[in-house]
């Protein structure tokens, strides 16, 4: 059986290559998937990978059957991921809710193009952040991550995997056109240097086995089909055993529950990357190939003498609030420039509540947010 | 006998589980269920390897009641959690369960394309001709000219007919029964577990509820003798001609190939990606 590590320890990789590897390191076993640009190359890259470490990849016959084949691969035990873009995303968003609430660990990776519907079939876009948080119905909470390098689409895929593994949740992970095909070099981390999480599955024996309990943290064991715990999975709200409930106290129980197994790991899902922000009084936040832009603007602004600096959000949701807030208290200024109409400078603000100056920058033309655009903004006031 | 068969029942239905279920009294679907758990009870599987998976509607909560893997998913989708499953698992015995609208209307898709990729999975398909749990609406095998809540005035539409289509899709085994013809629906069950292959059994099932009150036959004996009057096998089919066929179905074994598997050929794929 193959290495699942490329042999070379760098590497000149493009993002949705780098995707694909970092699943595989991850663990990933499972990869079922419906052809669309700009994510394409996930599903060719694991086509070939997959069978050669004990993997499978499956073409479906769209992206909700693509969904569904991965949440099963994981009830029976296989980390499992699939990967889209927009209008593949919003078929995906039935079985995203199935996926939350029978709380079945999956990767979904949404590399974001521009417009809605077909939209600009494939310039770059931020359009899906509230979809990803809001796209399947009901009120469920959910974990979505965005990278900015092509070295993110490795590291961040595998922190995605053990996240989603760890509190039994599917995780989004946002990648955009930009980050997907652009190429550049990826040092590779040794194996052992790797951290990988698994689920953890029961140690009882099976007549003591209850598949949704509401113990202390919140994350119920989680038995594979097929090992002699024998349960019921369901979308329907269920009590502690896995079967339906309309009882009020127990649905009560159950929703409260999804809620704080996040709110108590929230030190560890809400991931951010700061740049210059020691003396920052003037700061961008930024995600996605956006912050990639922002990183050089804050450069060439401090040249200029504006001691800039940026807040990364790798994690979009849960939102991470203290750690925006942080940064809103700091600074005099701030700037958030996005490929969409400002959908992350809304949450900002809500978090803000008039603290400071926040400007929003927007690009919805299918063009990328160069460095000069940000810089120009930031320099505005001056 | 009937007492045999009640205790086999209760070998495997949830005790645990809060019962009374939520079927009509009289519908098919309980007949359905005791000829499944007489198959896989005779064929002498543990209820560890098996998986029960459904889609929505009243054919969707019958994993709940039963004591094997068992998973109630979206509508229309059992099938492509199904597939999931079994990739992932091959040594499970993956069965679905289907109502008419789940299978062949909101999943359509996943039906057809399960029967072409022939992965080892068992479909069966509840056929009532309605949308019972939402009301009776018209559904893909509504008769043309019937009744349904929306279709009061007459329904304009033309049935699938489910089990050959799924021939037609290229399912390796296909055979179709009804909740009238027990004993049969207990060997064609039998059958289409133990295939090697995508197997598919169409069951003719009664919602005298939804369906059959607005179609005078508001009563599950009025119902299966309907069964009982229009049901030819097989056999029998291929010497009448098509004029004595003409309101008619039939039942048996539709088809029975042998086909390459999936996941045997995803095996070869393993050997041939080598290292």
């Amino acid at each position: 059986m193959a290495t699942v590590m490329p042999k070379k320890k760098r590497s000149l990789l493009q993002g949705n290559e780098a995707i694909a590897l970092g699943a595989l390191a991850a663990g990933c076993r499972f990869f079922a998937g419906y052809p669309i640009t700009p994510a394409s190359e996930i599903s060719e890259v694991l086509s070939a990978r997959m069978p050669r470490v004990g993997g499978t990849f499956i073409q479906m016959e769209d992206e909700i059957a693509s969904m569904g084949a991965i949440i099963g691969a994981s009830i029976a035990g296989i980390k499992s991921m699939t990967a889209t873009s927009g209008p593949g995303f919003s078929l995906m968003q039935e079985n995203i809710g199935y996926a939350c609430i029978t709380e079945t660990p999956c990767v979904v990776v949404n590399v974001m193009r521009g417009g809605g519907s077909t939209g600009l079939p494939t310039c770059p876009g931020q359009g899906d952040v509230m979809q990803a948080r809001w796209g399947t119905h009901g009120d469920n909470p959910i974990i979505v991550l965005a990278v900015s390098t092509v070295t993110d689409c490795f590291d961040i895929t595998v922190r995605a995997f053990n996240l989603s593994e760890k509190y039994r949740i599917p995780v989004v992970l946002l990648s955009d056109e930009v980050v997907s095909h652009t190429r550049e070099t990826v040092i590779f981390p040794s194996p052992q240097d790797i951290e990988i999480v698994d689920r953890v599955t029961p140690s009882v024996p099976p007549e003591w086995y209850v598949p949704y309990e509401n113990n202390s943290t919140g994350i119920p064991d989680m038995a594979a089909f097929g090992e002699g715990y024998r349960y019921h999975v369901t979308g329907l709200v269920h009590d502690e055993r896995g079967f339906p409930t309309q009882h009020p106290e127990e649905v009560k129980t159950f929703t409260n529950r999804l809620f704080r197994k996040l709110t108590q790991g929230l030190h560890e899902i809400q991931i951010i990357k700061t740049f210059m922000m020691n003396d920052a009084d003037v700061a961008v936040i930024a995600y996605g190939s956006v912050a990639r832009s922002a990183q050089r603007a804050v450069v060439d602004a401090r040249s200029k003498g504006t001691k800039a600096g940026l807040l990364q959000l790798i994690t979009l949701f849960p939102f991470p609030e203290r750690l925006v807030d942080k940064v809103l208290k700091q600074c005099i200024r701030v700037l958030v420039p996005e490929m969409n109409m400002g959908q992350i400078y809304r949450e900002v603000q809500r978090v803000n509540q008039g603290k400071t100056d926040v400007k929003k920058y927007n690009r919805i033309d299918g063009q990328f947010i160069t460095p000069d655009e940000i810089l120009g903004e930031l320099l505005l006031e001056e | 006998m009937p007492k045999e068969i009640t205790k086999l029942i209760h070998k495997y239905l949830r005790h645990d589980k809060k019962f009374p279920h939520v079927w009509c009294p009289g519908c098919g679907n309980g007949v359905i269920l005791g000829s499944l758990i007489r198959a896989i009870d005779r064929l002498g599987l543990t209820k560890d390897e098996i998986v029960l998976a459904s889609g929505i509607g009243c054919s969707g909560r019958m994993p709940v009641y039963v004591d094997f893997n068992t998973l109630h998913t979206t509508h229309g989708r059992a099938l492509t959690f199904a597939t999931g499953i079994k990739l992932a698992k091959p040594s499970l015995t993956v069965i679905t369960v289907m109502g008419d609208g789940d299978a062949t209307a909101i999943g359509g898709n996943h039906f057809i394309h399960a029967a072409r990729r022939n992965v080892n999975l068992t479909a069966i398909i509840i056929n009532n001709q309605i949308y019972g749990m939402t009301g009776g609406q018209f559904s893909p095998t509504t008769p043309y000219g019937s009744h349904a809540a929306t279709a009061p005035y007459g329904h304009i539409e033309h049935a699938f007919s489910i089990a050959e289509l799924a021939v037609t899709a290229g399912a390796a085994f296909v055979g179709r029964g009804t909740v009238y013809h027990v004993q049969t629906l207990d060997k064609l069950i039998k059958a289409a577990v133990l295939k090697r292959g995508f197997s598919v059994v169409e069951i003719i099932s009664n919602c005298h509820i939804q369906f059959g009150r607005r179609n005078e036959m508001g009563n599950p004996v009025t119902m299966m003798e309907w069964m009982r009057d229009h049901a030819v096998t097989v056999e029998k089919a291929e010497k009448m001609t098509s004029e004595d066929l003409e309101d008619k179905f039939t039942i048996g074994i539709l088809a029975d190939e042998e086909k390459p598997i999936y996941t045997e050929e995803y095996d070869k794929i393993r050997e041939r990606a080598g290292d």
